[in-house]
């Protein structure tokens, strides 16, 4: 990986820190997700298949701790939405921002707290905590960003918190394909 | 009610290794682990989007997913009482269909914090054949005692 550093433009270095997208989740977290889960993952955990578990381990049912990110989810299409809905809005406009077509994720960080429930509805919001200079990998040229998240539920509970390592990128030209 | 005989911490010890997990990678592996997730990225369900623009191989496993076979990778071991407090995995390469990927882990840490709460840390790395493809720090809570239950924590007693 090379480094060609160069200063964060004016409007960028402005958002880091700063709580952005603060979006409340459409409808409230339900077990169909967890068992899509379960079944993805072929977990056999009985805290999520076996209800009499859940109440004596965590007081009734919970949601995977890692299904955290799906609540933050948009779907696909609803009435009056226009174009593809995305989730993680920011990082999507900083892929626009730096004319970067590609991204994948690096990294994860994810922090748990209370657990999770049937019925709780989701709220988070983004902060863009970090970009990088100019940056070349085996994947193309572009660059790094931090993005954390904050997820809390109806009553304001800290549920968890989640950083994403982004890398946009924009494919070298010997190996064409990207638009 | 079934709760199966928990992981108590000590019971752990720094050099333990987990039991490897072994998982064939399909195309609905991936697609289920991206649609469970709300993940409607096309690179994860659409080849030539995958192969084309991305420049990668074929649709490939989701970050939620990952974390999610990880979380699963954690439970298998410690059992419905262990709670994972915070994961960090670093993806280093992708996992695709027809890959075999494989989890290994590696207790590195045993611990009991102030709350009195008991923490294992675990290495864990997914590779697929000679490719380590993630690499994972994770703290799971355990129960420190057979009366101890770490998903009775709240608030100033649960500090992952």
């Amino acid at each position: 990986m090379s480094d060609e550093s160069t200063e964060l433009p004016e409007d960028l270095a402005a958002l880091i820190g700063v709580s952005q997208y603060p979006v409340t989740a459409t409808f409230p977290v339900e077990r169909g997700y967890t068992y899509n889960t379960l079944a993805a993952t072929q977990n056999g955990n009985p805290l999520y298949w076996d209800d009499a578990v859940a109440e004596q381990v965590t007081g009734g049912m919970t949601a995977l701790p890692t299904t955290l990110s799906l609540w933050m989810r948009p779907h696909y299409w609803e009435p009056g939405a226009e174009g593809e809905q995305v989730a993680l809005q920011v990082h999507f406009d900083l892929k626009a921002r730096f004319d970067l077509p590609e991204a994948v994720m690096t990294d994860n960080t994810l922090i748990f707290g209370d657990p999770v429930r049937p019925g709780d509805v989701i709220s988070h919001a983004q902060v863009l905590r970090s970009v990088s200079g100019p940056k070349t990998t085996k994947l193309g040229s572009g660059r790094f960003w931090v993005i954390d998240i904050e997820y809390k539920n109806q009553d304001g509970d800290l549920v968890g918190v989640e950083s994403y390592t982004g890398f946009g990128y924009r494919r070298a030209a010997a190996e064409g394909g990207a638009a | 009610m079934n709760v199966p005989t928990p992981l108590l911490l000590d019971a752990v010890t720094v050099g333990d290794r987990l039991p490897e997990l072994s998982v064939e990678v399909t195309p609905t592996t991936v697609v289920l682990g991206a649609l469970a997730s709300r993940d409607w990225r096309p690179m994860h369900h659409d080849y030539k989007f995958a192969t084309e623009r991305n420049g990668v191989a074929d649709i490939f496993l989701n970050t939620p997913n990952q974390a999610a076979w990880f979380e699963r990778y954690l439970t298998d071991w410690t059992g419905p009482l262990g709670r994972v407090g915070r994961m960090k995995f670093r993806m280093k390469d992708s996992i695709f269909p027809g890959d075999t990927m494989v989890f290994s882990g590696e207790v590195t840490e045993v611990t009991t914090d102030d709350a009195g709460c008991g923490w294992v840390g675990v290495e864990v790395t997914l590779t697929v054949g000679e490719r380590t493809c993630s690499s994972c720090s994770v703290r799971v809570a355990v129960p420190s005692s057979a009366d101890d239950n770490p998903w009775a924590r709240r608030g100033d007693r649960w500090v992952p």
